[in-house]
């Protein structure tokens, strides 16, 4: 360098384009993570149990009808196996769009609006597969014997 | 029999033609491009099948168009600076031979992906850099230094030892589809250079970073991709590593 040369300026400081999303709840998604890899694995569990049941034994799929379904829901196991897969497909598939949402959606607005309608899809769906679980009358009065589960001809 | 001056010499490797197409854009435009405007232009250059694509490049720069812009620095696969998407893969230029690419099609040169493109194939590798600096790649003790360097067993020396390789090319970070599309995720990068020092016997800050890489932008943005690892010039196993700081944090184990 000679006498001569221009002294040395900094050029102007490059901006940080990245914003950090903060620390406000630590170690939540740490807990989103642990939840998709518990719930997956029983998912496949509760899933293909549910399919062989369904379609690969008996009948296969054309035993499915709304006796079939009545009669399966007269039984407390299988209330209990299908509200479990409900809610934890239903977890486990929303926790999944958050996800997305949150890699996709920049605009804090949009994702809040995209957020919210999840949430009300995912709970109404949950309250209104419950209610049809646990409120099902396989008995309707006024229906169609034969396509009633055998069932029903006692409670009459 | 004696070597004549008509004799070719033996394996002598042929010369070709190998068309590149290259992602250009200037910052100030050219004639039929906005500024910042990217598009394609191909190049012809004569090379040998062992030449690398950086040789190409440098044939381009110093014989056809000298406004083509990209960094390089050692040439030989060391200082990081030419990590580029070649053929639809990050790679660095200068350890990627032409006959590995099929040079019978064009090649096809492109920036690394989801870092500001600044021009041609030189993009801002800030965001990059702050990710890396974040997680305070340096090491943290506490204490007294002592008189003499600090000792470990060559078992504790290897439990970091594939991390340590890491010469901030970015081709992993950049190969990442979270980061492509995310923009706050921290990169794989980042966390091989957590990893360095996380598992290392000397650090004390462990605590420090894996608290920073169980933010909301760390560790549980990786979807176990693996393009990652398959970028990796260096051949870390960068998901591995990845999922080596999970278990850190799910467990409380190194
Ligand atoms: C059948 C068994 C299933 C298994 C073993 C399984 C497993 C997983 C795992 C481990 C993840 C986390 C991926 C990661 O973060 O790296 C995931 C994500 C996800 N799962 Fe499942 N899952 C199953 C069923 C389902 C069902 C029934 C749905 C839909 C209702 C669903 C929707 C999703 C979604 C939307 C994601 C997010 C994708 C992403 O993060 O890119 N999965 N799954
Ligand atoms: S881990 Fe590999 S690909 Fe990523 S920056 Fe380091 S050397 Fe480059
Ligand atoms: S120019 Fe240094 S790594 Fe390629």
């Amino acid at each position: 360098m000679t006498a001569s040369s221009a002294p040395f300026t900094p050029g102007p400081k490059i901006k940080e384009p990245r914003i950090r999303s903060g620390r406000l709840r630590p170690g939540a998604e740490q807990w989103s993570w642990r939840f998709m890899r518990i719930s997956g694995p029983l998912l496949v569990v509760l899933i293909l149990t549910h399919l062989f049941i369904n379609l690969l034994t008996g009948d296969g799929v054309n035993q499915i009808d709304f006796a079939f379904v009545a009669g399966k829901w007269a039984s407390p196991l299988w209330q209990v196996w299908d509200i479990l897969m409900l809610v934890l497909a239903m977890l486990h598939g929303g926790n999944g769009m958050r996800l997305l949402i949150n890699d996709y959606a920049h605009h804090a607005t949009l994702r809040k609006v995209l957020h919210s309608a999840l949430g009300v899809a995912v709970i109404g769906i949950i309250v209104l597969g419950a209610l049809v679980i646990f409120t099902f009358d396989p008995c309707p009065l006024d229906a169609d014997p034969s396509l009633l589960p055998s069932f029903c001809e006692d409670v009459r | 029999m004696t070597a004549t001056a008509e004799s070719p010499a033996v394996g002598e490797v042929k010369a070709m033609t190998v068309t590149l197409r290259i992602l250009r854009s200037k910052p100030e435009g050219t004639d039929e491009h906005k500024p910042g405007e990217q598009y394609w232009q191909e190049f012809q250059v004569e090379a040998h099948a062992t030449d690398r694509v950086l040789d190409a490049l440098h044939k381009i720069k110093w014989e056809q168009d000298g406004s083509l812009a990209f960094r390089r620095s050692c040439a030989h696969g060391v200082c990081g600076s030419d990590a580029m998407r070649i053929n639809a893969r990050n790679r660095l230029a200068c350890k990627t031979l032409l006959k590995d690419l099929n040079p019978a099609k064009p090649i096809i040169v492109e920036p690394i992906k989801g870092l500001p493109v600044e021009k041609d194939l030189i993009v801002d590798m800030e965001p990059f850099f702050a990710s890396y600096r974040e997680i305070m790649p340096f090491l943290m003790t506490t204490g007294n230094a002592p008189a003499r360097e600090r000792l470990q067993s060559s078992e504790q020396r290897d439990r970091f030892d594939d991390t340590t390789k890491c010469i901030l090319c970015a081709a992993c970070t950049t190969s990442c589809p979270v980061f492509w599309t995310d923009g706050q995720y921290f990169g794989p990068q980042a966390i091989v250079g957590a990893h360095r020092f996380i598992f290392d016997s000397r650090d004390e800050g462990q605590w420090d970073r894996l608290e920073i890489l169980n933010d909301k932008a760390g560790v549980w943005k990786c979807r176990t991709a693996f393009n990652c690892t398959e970028a990796c010039p260096r051949g870390i196993e960068v998901t591995k590593a990845i999922s080596e700081v999970k278990h850190a944090l799910t467990t409380g184990e190194f």
